[in-house]
């Protein structure tokens, strides 16, 4: 176990692990967007940002991916911090005005104006729903397109995302609720990846239960038998 | 296919190529760099190929296409040997005359003579032009004698003698150590002391390592690097291949960048012909040592050339800077220690090897040895590649070898380090360029662009125009430099159109301040340089777009106002026909009849400038 | 394209998954755009899932996914370009092809591109028109230097003046 400091508290971490996951484990509160324990962090969102004194030296980075080191003081809500975090949070309302969830994080660290034009997107882009898909699931189905300010997350060539099996992972993981899954009698839909795929009915209780796409790679993954799937995960138990 | 094995083989084989270059043989050498192309050297060539040809077929006199000599502005350079007369805008229908005097005569040709701008002397031998004279070319000197694609070229000037020297009359730690000792600096940007991270890399645990050379080179307004690879792409190979065996990788790349075909050609050329003369690959000159290079291709983006993302880019992913919290050189490409090093960089290791770091270390400042390849661009006479001892200072760059500023205008600030650099003012043209006293001042050496800007430059209209070249460019990973640089271009886009607040001063810093402090990488963290050192030393000028809607240095569209003098115009309707919105009317004058003067409607105007650009008589007046 | 095409492409660079970048440039450079049939025989033939490939195909500026002109028409806007008046060149073209940077003329003669530095500095501001570069262009010369290029005589611009 690797020791250091959080605001003057001591605090412990296993090799490997990253500031920011010390932090809320030892219940100090770090604000961030595009972290999620099951997945590697990204670093996208700069929310997290921390300063951190080691060596004598003092750097401004982000606490989801730096790593534990002997003898490092991290300052969660120093003046520098606090300024940046606050500014950030300015730049991520002034793109997605309308999200609740940065109204409260604004609202929460003071801001309540933004100073430029208003966009008119929803979602943040903190690549949650694409690392979810490519790291958890395994079924990549979406990636960021384009970069600079025409950044954003879509299905490939725009259209239905045809590697998508329509499991939820990322309606789940997005921080700002954008993606939607909409279940309409035999027919499931991921919203936000044009994504409509007809589900299995089973065979014991008749209940539309999961998508046949999304059976059937499980299916051949695990290469279980052909009416492994015919009954429903509740009527099998 | 001779295959050297052996250092004593290789100045055999130099040797051998000398004997066979007579020191006063006729020769024509044509500059074949990218500036003379656009200029049109080729025709230039073929003219002489045909020429030659015809009148001299056997006859010995030889024409060889060589690198970038640097004075871009004066192209197509042609130099006849042995007198070494020096011509420049050369035409096609020069090549007959020069042909029949110079080459056969020895007669020179006073037309095609620079002619000095002040005193009006004609100047016959490219020592003696004033561009050249404060220059010290140790690294471009070469490309005006070599013909990039003829490795023999290379040899005949004493090329790979330092490879050899490396190999066997060193050890890899005591390369390290000259190095260090040299302190060379890198030359992309960052300005980081090559030696140390060679030997980080050699000490890094790991028996595979990568050697990567940078020639990605995106900063608007650089050509250097794309000349030395076009110019001389064997000095660069020399360069890696001892900084191999130094750090003990036997893989390297070089990752160019996809806008430079000629590039890419020309070093793909020279490791296919190091390869077959046992110069690289495998069992090098006999020493037992590997090492082979892959060339890398960019696909269009200049955060490809931050080192982690090019990086990224090698191995088939997106250009996108990962946190470097563990360094490169012990975990880089494929999680290897990797050394990566730009192309200027590695092209000063061989010149460090052969005269040694002492002398090295004569040239040049205390934190800034060498010398350093500038491209002078913009608003200067003299445009071109030059390279000068670090500790010259700008006024003798841009006044002794820029020339000054054309048409008489007056000098109003230089812009160096590309788009993570900063604008220096009139009142700080003494400063001594070097790495640290850039940086000090609120810009940056950077790779080496130098762009010189005149009364006629909006500043604002400049902050501008790096902001938006920022935000295409960024890789839109990190909030605050994807927002950061959209939100300064917005900003500076209202100041620019007459929508300027008083408080936006204000904003551009803070927006500056958190692009700079929350992002990742140095694209981000460099961003609000050129909108920060604008407003320190322009302030005035940001005030008068704001508060006074006016544009100085009349750039900014909407802040303009074109009329027409009725004095001065002859109603000669060019410009009524170049108007794209027809928003110019009047009665052109005719035969017998005299006409009447044109008015432009200003409700239709968009300022687009083309009258002004299509009227003979400066009779359009721009406020 | 068809795919033992785009497989002899593939093996030019030994099958690799990190070959990727020079792939789809050798398809762009053929084909002039990178086709979806094409993208997705790739991702099939390396093993790399559509979503990695077209977040590649839509990240570098060298790759189009839709057909390009026959003519590419680049203006440089890198700064010493700049500074001499590069975007009057892009302005004048935009009024005399009708398209704006990044779009095609309808009778796909003309694509209009910026780049962000050609490298040829020296003789700003440039245009360079299937990789021929012209030096110390104007406003004024567009016109002239684009008339090679023109599948007619007649102009596509938007101006409507002969």
């Amino acid at each position: 176990m690797i020791p250091f400091i959080i605001d003057g508290q001591s605090v412990e971490g296993k090799e490997g692990a990253h500031i920011l996951e010390v932090a809320l484990d030892a219940g100090i509160e770090i604000p961030h967007l595009c972290y999620n324990e099951s997945v590697k962090p990204y670093g996208a969102c700069r929310l997290c940002l921390v300063e951190v004194t080691r060596k004598g030296r003092t750097r401004m980075t982000t606490s989801c991916n730096h790593p534990v080191m002997e003898g490092m003081e991290v300052f969660t809500k120093s003046e520098k911090v606090l300024r940046a975090r606050r500014m950030i949070i300015e730049l991520l309302l002034g793109m997605c005005p309308g999200d609740k969830l940065l109204q409260e994080m604004a609202a929460d660290m003071g801001v309540y104006d933004v100073r430029f034009k208003k966009g008119e997107k929803d979602c943040i882009l903190c690549g949650l729903c694409a690392r979810v898909c490519d790291e958890v699931v395994g079924a990549h189905a979406i990636q960021f397109a384009s970069r600079g300010d025409r950044r954003e997350m879509v299905p490939p060539f725009g259209e239905e995302a045809t590697n998508c099996i329509a499991c939820g992972a990322c309606v789940v993981a997005c921080p700002v609720n954008v993606v939607g899954m909409k279940d309409e009698g035999d027919e499931r839909t991921i919203v936000r990846w044009k994504r409509t795929l007809k589900m299995k009915q089973c065979k014991v209780c008749g209940n539309y239960f999961a998508p046949w796409f999304q059976l059937e790679k499980f299916r051949e993954k695990a290469k279980l038998p052909k009416d492994f799937y015919d009954t429903c995960f509740t009527c099998r138990s | 296919m001779v295959r050297l094995s052996s250092p004593q083989e290789l100045e055999k084989y130099r040797d051998q190529i000398l004997s066979k270059r007579k020191p006063n043989q006729p020769l024509i050498t044509v500059c074949g760099g990218t500036g003379c192309h656009a200029s049109g050297c080729h025709a230039v060539v073929d003219a002489f190929r045909s020429v030659l040809q015809e009148k001299a077929k056997g006859n010995g006199i030889g024409l060889r296409v060589t690198g970038c000599h640097g004075f871009c502005e004066r192209g197509p350079l042609v130099i006849i040997h042995p007198q070494k007369v020096f011509y420049q805008k050369v035409k096609p229908e020069d090549v007959p005359t020069i042909f029949q005097d110079t080459v056969l005569k020895g007669k020179v040709i006073e037309s095609l003579l620079y002619e000095h701008p002040v005193t009006g002397e004609k100047v016959v031998s490219e020592e003696e032009v004033p561009f050249y004279q404060k220059q010290k070319r140790m690294i471009l000197g070469n490309n005006g004698s070599i013909d990039p694609t003829q490795i023999e070229d290379y040899l005949a000037v004493g090329g790979y003698r330092a490879l050899a020297k490396a190999l066997f009359s060193m050890k890899p730690e005591e390369i390290i150590r000259e190095v260090k000792k040299a302190n060379l600096r890198g030359r992309g940007g960052g300005g980081f002391p090559a030696g140390l991270k060679w030997e980080q890399c050699r000490n890094a645990p790991d028996e595979i390592k990568y050697l990567i050379c940078n020639a990605d080179e995106g900063d608007p307004g650089a050509y250097m690097d794309r000349s030395l690879l076009e110019g001389n792409p064997h000095s660069v190979l020399e360069g890696m291949i001892i900084g191999a065996f130094a750090i003990g990788s036997h893989e390297g790349y070089i990752f160019v960048r996809h806008e430079y075909p000629l590039a890419l050609e020309n070093v793909g050329l020279g490791i296919q012909r190091a390869r077959e003369l046992g110069l690289l690959g495998k069992n090098i000159l006999g020493s037992g040592f590997d090492f082979d290079i892959k060339i890398s291709r960019g696909g269009g983006a200049f955060v490809a050339g931050e080192s982690t993302a090019l990086m990224a880019t090698i191995e088939g992913n997106v250009g996108e800077p990962r946190a470097k919290h563990i360094h490169t050189v012990v975990s880089g490409l494929y999680d290897k220690p990797t050394n990566l090093n730009n192309v200027e960089t590695w092209a000063n290791v061989p010149v460090i090897i052969n005269e040694g770091a002492d002398w090295f270390g004569r040239i040049g400042t205390e934190g800034s040895k060498g010398t350093k390849i500038f491209s002078l661009v913009g608003k200067v006479n003299n445009t071109g590649l030059v390279e000068v001892p670090m500790g010259i200072t700008l006024r003798e760059i841009v006044y002794d070898i820029g020339g000054g500023i054309p048409e008489g205008k007056r000098f109003k600030a230089v812009q160096t380090g590309g788009p993570s650099g900063g604008c220096i003012p009139d009142s700080m043209i003494d400063l001594p360029v070097d790495f640290d006293r850039l940086t000090e001042v609120g810009s940056m050496m950077g790779s080496g662009g130098m762009i010189v800007m005149d009364e006629a430059t909006c500043m604002v209209d400049v902050a501008k125009y790096f902001m938006n070249f920022l935000k295409d460019e960024s890789c839109g990973k990190c909030t605050s430099c994807r927002e950061g640089t959209k939100r300064m271009h917005e900003v500076l886009t209202e100041i620019s159109e007459g929508r300027g607040k008083p408080e936006h001063i204000t904003l551009l810093e803070e927006l500056g301040w958190v692009t700079t402090e929350a992002s990742l990488c140095a694209l981000g963290g460099t961003a609000s340089n050129p909108v920060l050192s604008t407003i320190k030393y322009f302030r005035q000028e940001y005030e008068e777009h704001i508060l006074n809607k006016r544009c100085p240095a009349k750039v900014c569209r909407a802040l303009l106002h074109y009329r027409i003098l009725p004095d001065l115009c002859t109603s000669c309707g060019r410009c009524a026909k170049a108007c794209p919105e027809n928003a110019i009317t009047g009665v052109q004058k005719k035969k017998k009849e005299k006409g009447e003067p044109f008015v432009i409607a200003q409700e239709k105007c968009i300022q687009c400038g083309m009258c002004f650009e299509t009227c003979k008589f400066d009779a359009v007046e721009v406020q | 394209m068809t795919h033992s095409e785009i497989e002899t492409i593939i093996e030019r660079y030994g099958n690799r998954e990190s070959s990727i970048l020079a792939i789809l440039q050798d398809v762009q450079a053929k084909e002039k755009y990178l086709p979806k049939e094409a993208l997705e025989h790739i991702g099939e033939k390396l093993g790399i899932p559509i979503n990695k490939i077209y977040r590649i195909a839509t990240f570098y500026r060298a790759f189009s996914l839709m057909p390009r002109g026959k003519h590419e028409v680049c203006v440089c806007m890198g700064t010493a370009c700049h500074v001499r008046g590069a975007q009057r060149i892009v302005d004048q073209i935009k009024i005399e092809l009708g398209i704006r940077p990044g779009e095609t003329t309808k009778d796909r003669n003309f694509t209009l591109e910026t780049v962000n530095c050609l490298g040829v500095c020296a003789a700003g501001p440039v245009l360079a028109i299937d990789g021929e570069y012209f030096g110390k262009m104007s406003s004024a010369k567009v016109d002239g230097t684009l008339k090679k290029f023109r599948s007619d005589k007649k102009k596509e611009g938007a101006n409507g003046k002969a």
